[in-house]
């Protein structure tokens, strides 16, 4: 047996600087300004466990992305290590896209390729962080879908026992190729990339296209006139307090702590 | 007449209390049309039981259950499609969804069916001056609120983090139930079968229903300092709260504790962070608390500028003076009562 397993991948401002990002008083835009891209975390998780799944049963790993030019760089990490092929779509008319838009411009590509047997992505991505992605892309591409995977067994060639998260437990599944998986951080921890996989990723091709390259995408489904929902206006929350200190030795803050504590309205 | 709709999550045989959260919320929408407004609850179960009956005290007007055997099991490949034929009957305008772990699958699955959008995990919804919802959902870790609209297609979508509004009672009509048709049921894709879930009863108090939570932090930096922070909290009454780190670390083994974008949204009376930095991430799931203190031994961490009181400190020494104050606190307490029992 051997499994062509597609990884969606998605470039994103990197989360430990999110502090840094602010409105524009006068544009009203949001501004990153500084804060470097990189590929979503949990991404690199479904990247990770496509990569076991090829080294148990052979076959292939295509990475993709719906995104800028510059996700260039992105798919190149993702190539160096380990993945195949990269496929980078990039059109102003993809601009804009929601969930609905992007999980139906990635699904028309995939579907290009003509030969899925699963789908892999991270649950949610680090900055939009709906979460409505995988389970989009499996209802544009007629696969059965689960979110927030964070165990895959196999059972039998193409059949699977996969465990999602559920309050306070899990649940268990069954699932028969083909399959798209939205999962989370705990299924994988992604390797190191070595010298040699960033040599090796040099040599690995990058297909870009756009959107007439996409056989049969229809242009009431992509981009932001695609998109039913539409962005209204940003603000940054307020979320800032008076912060008074508390001073002395520790003893006297303890003291000052349990007081303050009573006048929130607990009983001790 | 406009139709405003709420998913009725089961859970174990009960309405699970997001709903209630968003029964309370749809009524409030409600009153920002002149018109009538239908408040739905929309149900699919095994069994209905009672469950009308409560979603009937919080507001549900009119209920659409679909019972059935293989409903028995939550499985998108038989509940969603069923939820869009109803949506195209019955062409509702609103339609909310908890955003838990069936909620933030289900939605999108439907919305992919019927070609509509959803607004994940709002922290807020209005009615605009045009009758459109308003949504409120945060990006860059809450770092950004971006209002969400959806003019064009219905219903209007959206999916709310629990604990996000509050559940109120209200004595309405009796509710009419109206029967959902469930033919096609039987076509469902047979590729995914759901086996079994497993629910682990934890002994502590959920966060999101103390009235105080001590959070601890990377900055508690040993399993120790957590069960100290997890014996503090029990000394108070209340629950432990956690950041990403604790649980990456092991420290926290459930990930029912954590407080923030990916965890809970938690508003006791008081909060208490333990070495906690104050990522937008976690400052977003607490910063709605009643009184917020926080201990860092660095004296410039963020967590301070969301902070009521806030003391520099290390949790090494911090903790166990507090454990002996609270214990000191509360035996005198108890010899006081005893005195004025005799
Ligand atoms: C997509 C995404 C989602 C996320 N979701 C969440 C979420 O829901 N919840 C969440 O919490 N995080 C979340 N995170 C992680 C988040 O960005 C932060 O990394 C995390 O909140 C930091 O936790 P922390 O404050 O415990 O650790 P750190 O940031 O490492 O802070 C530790 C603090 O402890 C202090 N300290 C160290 N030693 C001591 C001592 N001895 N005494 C006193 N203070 C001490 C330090 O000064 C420091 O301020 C998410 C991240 C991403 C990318």
């Amino acid at each position: 047996m051997s499994l062509h397993i597609v990884v969606c991948i998605k470039p994103v401002p990197d989360p430990d600087h999110y502090d840094r990002v602010t409105i524009a008083p006068d544009t009203k835009r949001i501004v990153r300004e500084g804060i470097p891209t990189v590929i979503n975390a949990v991404d690199k998780c479904a990247l990770e466990k496509a990569l076991q799944l090829r080294a148990q049963y052979g076959g292939k790993v295509t990475v993709i992305t719906m995104s800028l030019p510059s996700a260039d760089t992105n798919l190149r990490e993702a190539l160096a290590m380990g993945a195949d092929e990269g496929i980078l779509l990039t059109d102003r008319a993809f601009a804009g896209a929601d969930t609905l838009a992007t999980s139906y411009t990635l699904a028309k590509a995939i579907s290009q390729l003509g030969d899925a047997d699963l789908v892999m992505l991270g649950a949610e991505s680090a900055d939009g962080a709906t979460g409505q992605v995988p389970s989009q892309l499996g209802e544009w591409l007629k696969m059965p879908h689960l979110w927030n995977v964070f165990s895959i067994e196999d059972v039998e060639e193409k059949k699977y026992r996969i465990k999602t998260k559920y309050e306070n437990g899990y649940k268990e599944w069954e699932g028969t190729l083909p399959l798209v998986l939205g999962v989370s951080r705990e299924l994988a921890k992604p390797r190191h990339i070595g010298a040699m996989g960033i040599i090796k990723a040099k040599n690995k091709p990058i297909t870009v296209l756009g959107k007439n390259d996409i056989c049969g995408i229809e242009d009431e489904y992509i981009g932001l006139s695609g998109s039913p929902t539409q962005a209204g206006e940003i603000r940054t929350p307020e979320m800032g307090r008076s912060g008074h200190k508390l001073e002395g030795t520790t003893e006297e803050i303890g003291i000052q702590i349990l007081e303050k504590i009573r006048a929130g309205g607990i009983t001790i | 007449m406009k139709k405003i709709w709420v998913y009725a999550e089961e859970v174990q045989g009960e309405i699970s209390k997001v709903t209630l959260e968003l029964l309370s919320k749809a009524k409030e929408l409600a009153k920002a049309f002149s018109h009538e407004v239908e408040i739905g609850a929309v149900l699919l179960t095994k069994g209905i039981g009672e469950m009308t009956e409560t979603l009937e005290a919080y507001g549900a007007e009119v209920v659409y259950a679909g019972e059935d055997d293989r409903l028995e099991a939550y499985c998108h490949t038989t509940y969603a499609p069923v939820l869009a034929r109803l949506i195209k009957k019955e062409d509702p305008d609103i339609f909310l969804f908890g955003a838990t772990q069936i909620g933030s699958e289900l939605a999108p699955t439907v919305a992919a069916i019927v070609k509509t959008g959803v607004a994940a995990h709002c922290v807020d919804l209005r009615i605009g001056d045009d009758g459109l919802l308003i949504s409120e959902v945060p990006a860059f870790g809450g770092k950004i609120i971006g209002e969400i609209l959806i003019p064009k297609c219905r219903p209007q979508m959206a999916s709310i983090k629990p604990g996000t509004f509050i559940a109120t009672e209200s004595c309405v009509k009796c509710s009419v139930v109206k029967k959902i048709d469930l033919t096609g049921l039987e076509d469902a894709d047979k590729r995914l079968i759901p086996l079994k879930t497993c629910v682990t009863k934890s002994e502590a108090k959920p966060i999101d229903e103390a009235e105080i939570v001590i959070a601890g932090g990377y900055g508690l930096c040993c399993s120790e300092n957590w069960s100290r922070l997890q014996e503090l909290a029990e000394l108070l009454g209340g629950a432990a709260g956690s950041t990403r780190p604790c649980l990456d670390e092991g420290w926290a083994d459930n990930e029912q504790t954590m407080i923030g974008t990916s965890g809970k949204s938690i508003r006791p009376k008081v909060y208490m962070g333990f070495g906690i930095s104050g990522a937008t991430h976690h400052i977003c799931g607490m910063k709605d608390s009643g009184l917020v203190i926080s201990i860092n031994k660095d004296k410039n961490a963020n967590i301070f500028g969301v902070s009521d009181y806030y003391a520099v400190s290390d949790v090494n020494e911090i903790l166990p003076i507090l454990i002996d104050l609270v214990r000191s606190s509360k035996a005198t307490a108890a010899e006081k009562g005893e005195k004025e029992c005799h």
